[in-house]
């Protein structure tokens, strides 16, 4: 049963407020008092995805869902969408632009990051519709 | 004993404004009644209150210099931030000499437990992953930050006293080790050192004895600089150790090439914020300073904090960079170490119960999503959402906030309207009662 839900917008045109959805979820959990080591994770897989969601989908939407075990996490763009998923997934593996990089993101380690972090991940991608990304912290 | 404190309200000069809640990093201050009030809980000392506070109503309760007397042989331990009260001309062992004329039996530079500290340093740090970066453990309302708001980032501290402490297990077990009932004074420019010294962090107590504000000192100790006859050579520091009082000393002296220091306890606040993320790559080391400009910017100084850096760095342009590490090291029998855990601290928690915070933060959703969101501060609280958070914690109501209080009047103002124009249908005519 969903206990808890947040909605966030991603804009991609505003660099000071990347991370902002991250770290206002992350004041919410350690005010619920969760383990730190359970935040840190929820906060690195969160960021990390609401950084994919900028830099690759150009903005879109998040939510976050809190249940009695779990954080449900989910991104929605509609960018470019992935062509292959596990090519993705790889450690150092990125489309992103140069432009991007010099910005300090796009290291290609995004994913894994998330996957490291998480519970379970889940992507769903269709080219030109755009990703869905649903990220499961197990509490 | 967790909740002591040396930052202090001083009623009769409190008018109520909220200057002092809007600038506190852990949301520790609420104004009720009229009078600003601390919720000890969330306190971590830092003196950013003391600091905006234009009525001086804040302050921190530090030792009277009187305490020397309950003691039959005292050190006084100045933190190298004393050095930049004083002009240019002013050399160190003057300042020491005056500062040794003021009661004591002898003077130990906390700098020069800094030179220690640094050898330590550079010897104990080991690029372990999982604990890279490391953060200094200078700053104890920095540590006291971490507790509350980044938990996450415990592991990461130096396991290592601060020079203060250091200098009086140093003072007290290689310099004095036969002196009876022995006083060590450190001379402080900051309420956080006072609070590390009565309720300390990372050790069961401290050895330091008492703690004088350097602004309560300043002036019998700037009139005993003016008339010396004599200057003792009592500086014994390096360049290195005296640097610690400004931001990036610390970093620099560790000599470590991927280091940072950040002052000022916004800018830590959100360099925390972007280490937690993991946004924060190819750092090794983080001189985190609460204070701007570092040490310098204390809220017990007297000087401003830039003049008071750029003497920090002539003063200790004139000085070595030898005798790192200080003369005693090699064979010191104190413990340099930090002997106790860093414990988180949930003062942010909203309930023991998961499920029950879970509802309680859905409620602070929906009633800071009712809120104007101005921040006004006039409800005492220093955000809305810290008002929403209040209300459901039962410390406060809704009608608190200013304009949620005019829409009630306005709707009941309507409703009277109404009210009044209403006719009981004997006395109506039959327009009104269609």
């Amino acid at each position: 049963m969903a206990l808890f839900t947040k909605e966030f917008d991603i804009d991609p045109n505003d660099p000071m407020s990347y991370g902002q959805a991250s770290s206002s979820l992350k004041k919410t959990l350690k005010q619920l008092g969760l383990p730190s080591d359970t935040i840190k994770r929820t906060a690195i897989a969160m960021y990390e995805a609401e950084i994919n969601t900028i830099i690759h989908g150009g903005g879109g939407s998040g939510s976050v869902v809190i249940e009695d075990d779990s954080i449900l996490i989910i991104f929605e763009d509609q960018g470019p969408g992935i062509p292959d998923i596990e090519l993705a997934m790889q450690e150092g593996y990125s489309t992103a632009s140069s432009e991007i990089r010099e910005m300090g993101f796009g290291a290609g380690l995004g994913l894994p990051n998330i996957k490291k972090n998480s519970n379970n991940l889940d992507i769903e991608s269709v080219p030109d519709k755009g990703t869905k990304v649903t990220i499961r912290i197990d509490l | 004993m967790s909740n002591i404190h040396s930052v202090i309200l001083d009623e009769d000069k409190c008018m109520g404004c909220t200057n002092c809640i809007a600038h506190c990093p852990t949301e520790a201050i609420r104004v009720r009644h009229g009078k600003a009030s601390i919720i000890e809980g969330r306190c971590i000392d830092c003196g950013e209150c003391i600091r905006v506070c234009p009525h001086h109503a804040k302050r921190a309760q530090s030792d009277a210099i009187s305490l020397l007397e309950d003691f039959d042989f005292t050190i006084a331990v100045p933190a190298p931030t004393l050095y930049g009260q004083f002009k240019d001309h002013y050399s160190i062992d003057q300042i020491l000499t005056a500062l040794k004329s003021l009661g004591f039996d002898d003077v130990f530079e906390a700098a020069e437990a800094a030179d220690i500290v640094t050898n330590e340093l550079k010897k104990s740090l080991q690029k372990k992953e999982e604990q890279i970066p490391w953060i200094s453990s200078s700053c104890p309302a920095v540590i006291r930050l971490i507790q509350i708001r980044f938990p996450g980032l415990i592991d990461q501290i130096v396991r290592l006293e601060s020079p203060m402490e250091i200098a009086a297990r140093i003072i007290k077990n290689d310099i004095y080790p036969d002196k009876k009932n022995i006083g060590v004074f450190f001379i402080s420019p900051c309420p956080a050192k006072i609070t590390a010294v009565k309720n300390p962090l990372g050790s069961k107590s401290s050895s330091v004895d008492g703690v004088l504000a350097m602004n309560e000192i300043f002036i019998p100790l700037h009139a005993a600089a003016g008339r010396l006859e004599e200057v003792e050579a009592l500086s014994k520091a390096s360049s290195w150790g005296v640097s610690w009082a400004r931001s990036e000393g610390e970093s620099h002296s560790t000599e470590w090439s991927e280091t940072v220091a950040v002052d000022g306890i916004d800018n830590v606040l959100k360099f925390f914020e972007e280490l937690e993320n993991g946004k924060i790559k190819h750092v090794d080391f983080i001189e985190a300073m609460a204070c701007p400009g570092g040490c310098v910017g204390g809220a017990l100084t007297v000087e401003n904090p830039y003049i008071s850096k750029a003497r920090i760095i002539r003063k200790a342009g004139m000085l070595k960079e030898e005798n790192r590490g200080g003369r005693l090291i090699p064979n010191t029998h104190a413990v340099l170490g930090m002997d106790a855990e860093i414990q988180p601290k949930q003062a942010l928690k909203l309930d023991e119960d998961f499920k029950a915070a879970l509802e309680k933060m859905a409620m602070i959703e929906d009633i800071a999503d009712s809120l104007p969101g101005l921040d006004c501060g006039s409800c005492g609280a220093p955000t809305c959402r810290a008002l929403a958070e209040d209300i459901v914690t039962g410390t406060a109501k809704k009608n608190d906030c200013i304009f949620v209080l005019r829409d009630e009047i306005n709707h009941l103002t309507e409703n009277l309207a109404e009210l009044g124009s209403w006719m009981p249908p004997l006395l109506s005519d039959e327009e009104n009662n269609k």
